[in-house]
């Protein structure tokens, strides 16, 4: 490959637009009177859109591309417009909440689309090279953006133990990335892929490269013991960069573990398997009993970001034994349904929780439901949709991923994770109680939603009830998507 | 015989000066070791014919990032943080811990050494002229890795002008 | 000729001193300097690999992984210079405003 074709071009096209933007968005800064930085946000949002359409009107054809390091196909497609779908979300729910907190700054934006593009290509990769580039495009931005309350201890914090812990991972996913290399001498998937398969190849040492990889991947999507990170990552950070951080990059890492243990791990026998089957027991569970105890909301929710993704490692698990792609697909519906209800709670309770975000107690709450009917009333759906209560697409999510696991056989994992489920209930519904239930006055911001956190919020609460009443073509694609090329 | 002895010399320097780095109280100490080892990992990419990896080893780490960490450590005033609690308490978690991952790499690299034996003797023909070399692949297979990597010291560049600026405006 | 074992030998207990490093170590710069030890045990594990397999793509990856650590660098520190201008410490156990 030493010329560079167009049909190549377009299959990186999503990326190259919104890194376009990203730096158009900087460039206009200047010519911004200081009062009027919200264009900024809508030049930013109008990139998400453009790079969406541009995907959907001249879809590129499916196939490798940039001599085998780019795979263009339904998966990558697949999580290309969720993440393009998150960072939509979490621009429209930012812009308010910047003015109201006085860090209106257009790298906010910038670094927003950035960390976008390299999600999309940790998720469209078959070069590990690239992914490490991509995760690290990511990681980097949003280590920024959770520091960018400046002023802010809790956010400085989050920052600094987001940034330690992330390069730590790092660095273990790299030297599991060196064992591939000096064990096969290729960083391809595909080639990887073919290497792998020949009797004989699998070794102790390559499961021991697996794993290291899968350990750098475990801190991003945070699953025990490597969550030790999350929950203060995600209190101390802006609420709307936690929306956007506990859904995008950790759907990116499920993304690379699909592709990674999906695609090379199947002959590796019970190790991967069991590793995974392990992390997902005990992520679900320290999860959601941690998650009981908290009395911030933020940190709830934290904590609840990490027993969802020990239900998506069920989902992960099933699809290793079974090899079907009942099991991937059930990952894919699940990380788009979490994506919808995490991004839309974390928005309004950026919201509610008023300037400098001083009111994140769950007691903060405290008749909200009279105080504020409308903002109540959306938090519940999200909870009901976290906690999977029927006709949300917390439900359905669950559902694909239990029904895949008893599938593929793990009764075992299943009964944990239905039990977890239960356990689940009982904090997501403790807010619900303490805004309709409890007497008093709320400390929640009472002011009136913004018209982008609205659209923003009303975009989430549809897709959740989309997904929980009509699951059927939602599943359809994801099942059409859950079939990495490699 | 050079190799042998310059790579056990070098390979003793990089890990002594390893562990001085870790536990040395002073920050400022810890980063002038750290320089040693950096110097040693060098040596060893030239061992291993890599003249050009030395270069970038010495000009970029040891000339770019080590000087920019100790410029920090300089500007955040040694004599409070050398003062502070310098090593965890919770040592014996961390023990278990480092036990485990030294035990498991070492258990994989023992049982798994039969899979380096197909490399032991390959040719190193591919590897001369390393900086020509190193160039084409560059500007050629390794162009769009080269675009990536150019956006992701853009985002480096605008989060550390955004986090250490004083004041925004 | 030294084998191959030997450098992988090596890199190994480079990453392992960093990791316990950073494990142990409660200096904020410290513990990132431990960070820059592991990233160079995965580089000399890469440049071992390139070299006996006559393949240099393991090279390029450590060009790539340098130009990573250099980045890191960048918005490490000035997260550190930030983090320190807010709070006047970097010994991570005083990092705990968000305890239960």
């Amino acid at each position: 490959m030493t010329t560079v074709s167009i049909p190549d071009v377009m299959r990186i096209l999503p990326e190259l637009i919104l890194a376009g933007f990203a730096i158009l968005v900087m460039l206009f800064e200047p010519f911004v009177p200081a009062g009027r930085k919200r264009v900024l946000g809508w030049i930013a949002l109008l990139g998400v859109l453009v790079a969406g359409m541009a995907f959907t009107w001249a879809p590129p054809n499916a196939g490798m591309a940039f001599s085998g390091s780019i795979a263009a196909d339904g998966f990558s497609y697949f999580f290309i417009f969720l993440f393009l779908t998150i960072a939509a979300l979490a621009l429209l729910g930012s812009i308010n909440y910047l003015e109201r907190d006085n860090i209106h700054h257009a790298e906010y934006y910038a670094l927003i689309l950035f960390s976008t593009v390299g999600m999309c290509f940790m998720a469209a990769s078959a070069e590990l090279i690239m992914i490490f580039l991509g995760l690290e495009i990511s990681s980097l931005s949003t280590y920024v953006l959770a520091g960018f309350r400046r002023h802010d201890p809790r956010s400085n914090e989050s920052a600094m133990k987001y940034f330690l812990l992330g390069s730590f991972a790092t660095a273990f996913f790299l030297y599991g990335i060196a064992f591939v290399y000096g064990l096969t001498g290729t960083t391809n998937l595909v080639d990887l892929a073919a290497d792998l398969a020949q009797p004989g190849k699998w070794s102790t040492l390559t499961r021991a490269a697996l794993i290291l990889m899968f350990v750098g991947l475990a801190f991003k999507v945070s699953t025990v013991p490597f969550q030790i990170w999350t929950p203060d990552v995600y209190q101390g950070a802006p609420a709307p960069v936690t929306a956007f951080l506990s859904t995008g990059p950790k759907a990116a890492a499920f993304a690379v573990l699909v592709r990674i243990f999906l695609g090379l791990a199947g002959p590796s026998g019970p190790a991967a398997f069991w590793v995974i089957w392990i992390s997902a027991a005990l992520t679900m569970t320290v999860g959601n009993f941690a998650a009981l105890l908290q009395k911030n909301v933020k940190r709830m929710l934290a904590y609840s970001a990490i027993a969802h993704a020990g239900y998506v490692l069920v989902g992960l698990a099933a699809a290793m034994a079974s090899g079907s792609t009942e099991g991937a697909s059930a990952v894919l519906f699940y990380l788009a349904a979490y994506a919808f209800m995490n991004v839309g709670a974390f928005l309004l309770i950026a919201h509610l929780a008023g300037p400098g975000e001083g009111r994140t107690e769950i007691s903060d709450f405290t008749g909200l439901g009279r105080a504020a009917p409308g903002a109540a009333a959306c938090l519940t759906v999200f909870m009901l949709s976290l906690s999977g209560i029927p006709s949300t697409a917390g439900f359905f999510a669950k559902f694909y991923v239990f029904r895949a696991s008893v599938h593929a056989g793990l009764i075992g994992l299943t009964i944990i994770a239905v039990l977890n489920s239960v356990v689940s209930v009982y904090y997501y519904l403790n807010l619900v109680v303490t805004m309709y239930m409890r007497e008093g006055e709320p400390q929640a911001a009472r002011t009136p939603m913004p018209l982008p956190l609205y659209s923003a919020i009303a975009a989430s609460l549809f897709a959740i009830f989309y997904l929980g009443l009509y699951p059927n073509h939602f599943l359809l694609l994801s099942t059409l998507s859950s079939k990495p090329l490699p | 015989m050079v190799a042998e002895v310059t790579f056990f010399i070098l390979s003793a320097l990089a890990l002594g000066s390893a562990v001085m780095v870790i536990t040395r109280r002073n920050p400022v100490h810890s980063a002038l070791w750290l320089i040693v080892t950096l110097f040693s990992v060098g040596g060893v990419f030239l061992i291993l014919r890599a003249p050009f990896l030395f270069a970038v080893q010495i000009i970029l780490y040891v000339g770019g990032i080590m000087v920019l960490i100790i410029f920090v450590i300089m500007l955040v005033s040694v004599d409070v943080s050398g003062r502070q609690q310098q090593f965890s308490r919770q040592w014996l978690v961390g023990l278990t811990t480092v036990l485990i991952l030294a035990a498991e790499l070492g258990y994989a690299l023992y049982r798994g050494s039969k899979g380096f034996l197909l490399a032991r003797s390959a040719p190193a023909a591919a590897l001369e002229n390393n900086t020509q070399a190193i160039g084409t692949a560059l500007y050629q297979n390794y162009m769009l890795p080269v675009e990536i990597a150019s956006i992701l010291l853009l985002v480096a560049m605008v989060g550390a002008v955004l986090m250490a600026k004083r004041k925004m405006e | 000729m030294v084998p191959l074992s030997h450098y992988i030998a090596l890199s190994a207990i480079l990453f392992v001193i960093g990791a316990a490093g950073f494990i142990f170590r409660r200096n904020i710069i410290t513990v990132f300097m431990c960070i820059e030890l592991m990233l160079n045990a995965v580089n000399l594990a890469f440049m071992a690999f390139s070299r006996f397999r006559g393949n240099l793509d393991g090279q390029l990856f450590v060009f790539f992984v340098i130009v990573v650590a250099a980045a890191e660098a960048a918005v490490g520190l000035a997260l550190i210079i930030s983090l320190y201008r807010s709070r006047d410490t970097l010994a991570i156990d005083e990092l705990d405003s968000m305890k239960l």
